[in-house]
């Protein structure tokens, strides 16, 4: 058993375990600390399978920018020590049911597909200059559509996040 | 591709992951506590394009940029979304679903 097997299973672990706390804590600021634990460990997960620059790009943007992002609107919204109440039996039956028929169905057909073995294509290194290659070409295998397309739509969330969020001074100006 | 791990493993972590958050999305009352469970979602289904794309199909990196691009939508999402709780909390003093269908006209 090597050791990639060993932290592959670790990193296994905290993801659910985490997974489970983030939903079920009663505290919010602790339910956003388990989140962070949850994305960094997606994070090296990204980094067994090599892929350096999306576990990059993962603990930049998830636990650097939205966990941050998460915290300082659970600042603004609640007070520190909120205690949630429980959930209510109906909804709680009604999500862990949901859940354990929704992931025995999918691991059921996960097991039975019969994924092949054996890939004989040669592997294509994810370095940088692949991946700035293929994200700004426009030939085969190029994402230069998508990716301009990604800019304007973060333009426009940018842009609609600032007016949703801005105080409206004409009106009610007592708040 | 790592040694020793088949690809049924990591799909099986994935799909735990993704029911979690389903199941967070219903129990949850509070509107940031149901937008973690979104991420939760968005995450699991980023690491199966990039196990797809590792185990299957080696010589693209086809899931890579989808991991990639909705990596950039979920940071749209939850900047559209957090702006839109702050502007709630801001009128109803809470954020509770159950209050928000008071936003309408």
């Amino acid at each position: 058993m090597s050791f990639n097997v060993v932290m592959f299973y670790v990193f296994s672990a905290i993801i659910l375990i985490f997974s489970l706390l983030t939903i079920t804590s009663r505290r919010i600021l602790r339910a956003a600390v388990y989140l962070l634990f949850v994305l960094i460990a997606t994070a090296g997960i990204y980094f067994l399978l090599e892929y350096q620059f999306m576990a990059a790009v993962q603990l930049t943007l998830y636990a650097g920018g939205i966990v941050v992002l998460i915290i300082f609107s659970i600042l603004l919204t609640h007070h520190i020590s909120h205690l949630f109440e429980k959930p209510e039996l109906t909804k709680l039956l009604m999500g862990s049911g949901v859940a354990v028929v929704g992931s025995f169905v999918t691991i059921y057909t996960i097991l039975t597909y019969p994924f092949p073995e054996i890939v004989t294509t040669t592997p294509l290194p994810a370095t940088m200059e692949n991946i700035g290659t293929q994200l700004l070409g426009v030939e085969k295998n190029g994402y230069v559509l998508p990716f301009e397309l990604i800019s304007i739509l973060l333009l426009a969330a940018m842009i609609g996040a600032i007016v949703i969020a801005k105080k409206d001074k004409s009106k009610n100006s007592e708040i | 591709m790592i040694e020793g791990i088949p690809i049924q493993h990591f799909l099986i972590v994935s799909t735990l992951m993704f029911f979690i958050g389903v199941a967070g999305f219903i129990m949850r009352r509070n509107l940031i506590t149901i937008l973690m469970a979104i991420e939760l979602i968005l995450n699991s289904v980023n690491i199966n394009f990039v196990i797809f794309n590792r185990y299957l199909y080696p010589d693209q990196l086809q899931g890579h940029f989808f991991a990639i691009f909705v990596v950039g939508i979920a940071a749209a999402e939850a900047s559209v979304a957090i702006a839109l709780i702050i502007n709630i909390y801001r009128k109803l003093k809470n954020i509770d679903v159950e209050n928000v269908n008071e936003l309408r006209y």
